[in-house]
């Protein structure tokens, strides 16, 4: 039998009671939910639009910012420019800012009388109390995670690798689409997964921005605040089903394009064998 | 061919400093070098993957300095084949083939040509992961030669092989070199330059400071450090008798030397360490098996020895004691028996 050294019991018991502290909340909060009151909340359409809501906006912001996201991370991970370690540092603002705090800021930015809210205003958009101001906020608290790990993605391709390929007579846009992003591509899809989840589970800077059409964390912090625990119960448990469930899939699906070669390799050795 | 006119970059590590050379349509021109030297930047200063501070790069009378790398029309393998993970062997010969108005089956038949060239016809399907490294490197020479490069930069493309992939690649190179592809190779080892080289420069702290033919550079190494890098004063171009299996070579078409039998090719040049040759007043019986008598031409003094040239027929350098000079009174004009045993005597077939 393995044996282990006594700090290491002491780490494992320390690890147990931190896995203890995430699970025991939300198995109580599951355990308490009967099956009855989560089926009649699941037909419950203002519940479903928000948790519909949710996603969409979420999965739009994530997919919109990220055409400029993915190229910041690729110049953060190849470029050396002057100021850069503040550029890095501005980057990860959003995630040590209070997030109400960066709810009002984003409101400030998008209303009526700036710029932004004045093009809007011009094609009939308005921000405030909009799917389009949710998905801003969404994306401000949550683009960090998708640069930050799209960046540490493309740092781990060989750059000679991409050289391989200019000498090859392919052009700089070519060697990006052909062989930088395919190889970060991981890192990236990770990165992707990791915004759109942050985004989806983002209550402080969307409800100063949008407290209507209602997103489900705002939902279910309303239904707390107006009818107690036991009917915001229903709605939480049911979002965290549906968000695990999306994550799992979106996971599946990246795991199942990730590393090709390695799993080209296994295919391949298993062909030998037999 | 491809002149490379006073190229100078500073990298702050390294740097180039002036560097000049040519190399003529149809050589096999090899840049000798430690590592550290330059060599690798300076292909990447040709290749255009590095724009040099001054100088400049010509190549059949076009100055590419300043070109772009995809219009340059250089092929460069690195050391690390740098081949593409992510595609088969397939894509990867073929990447260079995008582009150009070339249909599906002209794609085909060139791609399947250079596979058979370099003996990879059967790993089209294949992954990269797969593969062994001296795979990787044919694979990255297939894709580098499909696209029919003016000139082919090797980068120690047969650095980290074992031995045995290290001579079927040096056959392979040669085969390629003979269908008329000139080629610019870097390397640090000096047997690769004189197996592959028909003109070898030195490159030493940024600067070519030797060129010429191997026997130039090795006969006559300009400076203490080629004669240091170069590693053997006593190199010779040789040729196998044909006697008990080769086992006798002629060094100059002179000197009758015994070493151990030459399988492959009985062409090709000998080193013999002047440390391994022993130097005696008169003959004497031992297991040496090449004993010659000669005339002592020159006696040089230096730091680690004092090199006694020796005259028999071809001149050899023999690395003694200065006690030992002293104790054999050996002096200029003297005549003199050196031995050496056939296991000191290194082939490098050419």
């Amino acid at each position: 039998m393995k044996r282990y050294q006594s700090i290491q019991l002491v780490f494992i018991f320390l690890g147990a009671l931190i896995l203890l502290f995430i699970v025991s909340p939300l198995l109580g909060m599951f355990l308490k939910t009967s099956p009855r009151s989560l089926f009649e909340t699941a037909g419950d359409k203002e519940v479903t639009g928000s948790i519909w809501l949710t996603i969409w906006t979420s999965m739009s912001a994530t997919v919109l910012f990220a055409f400029a996201a993915i190229p910041l991370a690729y110049l953060l991970a190849r470029k050396t420019f002057p100021l850069k370690k503040l550029v890095t540092g501005i980057i990860d603002l959003p995630i040590v800012i209070p997030h109400s705090a960066a709810g009002i800021a984003i409101l400030g930015f998008v209303s009526r009388d700036t710029i932004l809210g004045k093009l809007g205003s011009a094609i009939g958009l308005n921000f405030i109390g909009n799917p389009a101001g949710i998905a801003i906020a969404m994306a401000f608290v949550s683009i960090p995670y998708l640069i930050n790990a799209a960046r540490d993605g493309f740092a781990g391709v060989p750059e000679r690798t991409e050289k391989a390929a200019l000498t090859l007579g392919a052009t700089p846009a070519r060697v990006f689409f052909t062989i930088s992003l395919p190889l970060a591509w991981r890192n990236v899809v990770s990165g992707l997964i990791l915004m759109f989840a942050r985004g989806m589970s983002e209550f402080g800077a969307v409800i100063v921005v949008a407290y209507h059409p209602m997103i489900t964390p705002v939902l279910i912090y309303e239904r707390f605040g107006s009818f107690g625990l036991k009917y915001a119960r229903p709605v939480s448990v049911l979002f965290i089903l549906i968000s695990l469930s999306l994550f799992i899939i979106l996971r599946m699906l990246s795991n199942d394009t990730k590393d090709i070669s390695f799993n080209r390799k296994r295919k391949n050795k298993k062909t030998e064998i037999s | 061919m491809l002149e490379v006119k006073n190229i100078c970059y500073d990298a702050g590590e390294f740097s180039l400093k002036s560097v000049s050379f040519r190399v003529e349509k149809g050589d096999y021109f090899i840049l000798l070098g430690e590592s550290g030297a330059g060599k690798s930047m300076l292909l990447e200063t040709i290749a255009g993957l590095v724009h040099p501070d001054s100088g400049s790069l010509v190549l059949e009378g076009n100055d590419i300095t300043r070109a772009r790398i995809q219009n340059r029309k250089i092929g460069l393998v690195f050391q690390d084949h740098a081949v593409f993970p992510h595609m088969t062997v397939y894509e990867n010969i073929s990447y260079s083939l995008h582009g150009k108005k070339i249909n599906n089956r002209e794609k085909k038949a060139r791609v399947n040509g250079i596979a058979e060239l370099l003996s990879i016809s059967g790993l089209l399907e294949r992954r990269p992961a797969t593969l062994s490294g001296g795979e990787l490197q044919r694979v990255a020479l297939a894709r580098t030669l499909i696209q029919r490069p003016k000139i082919l930069l090797l980068d120690e493309p047969l650095a980290s092989l074992d031995s045995r992939i290290k001579s079927e690649l040096r056959s392979l190179l040669r085969k390629i070199h003979h269908q008329g592809q000139t080629i610019l190779h870097v390397t640090h080892d000096y047997e690769e330059a004189l197996s592959l080289g028909n003109r070898i420069a030195v490159i030493h702290q940024g600067s070519v400071i030797q060129e010429g033919t191997p026997e130039e550079v090795f006969r006559n190494p300009k400076s203490e450090f080629v004669a240091h890098f170069t590693g053997a004063r006593n190199f010779f171009r040789a040729h196998g008798t044909g006697e008990n299996n080769n086992s006798i070579a002629l060094l100059e078409n002179t000197l009758p030397v015994t070493l151990l039998p030459l399988v492959n090719t009985p062409d090709g040049f000998i080193l013999i360490r002047s440390e391994d040759i022993l130097l005696s007043n008169e003959p004497f019986d031992s297991s040496a098996a090449n004993n010659f008598e000669g005339t002592v031409a020159e006696i040089i003094p230096g730091i680690s020895g004092t090199d006694v040239v020796v005259n028999t027929g071809i001149s050899l350098h023999a690395l003694v004691t200065p006690e030992s000079v002293s104790r054999l009174e050996i002096t200029e004009g003297k005549k003199i028996w050196i031995h050496f045993k056939a296991t000191a005597v290194k082939f490098i077939p050419a």
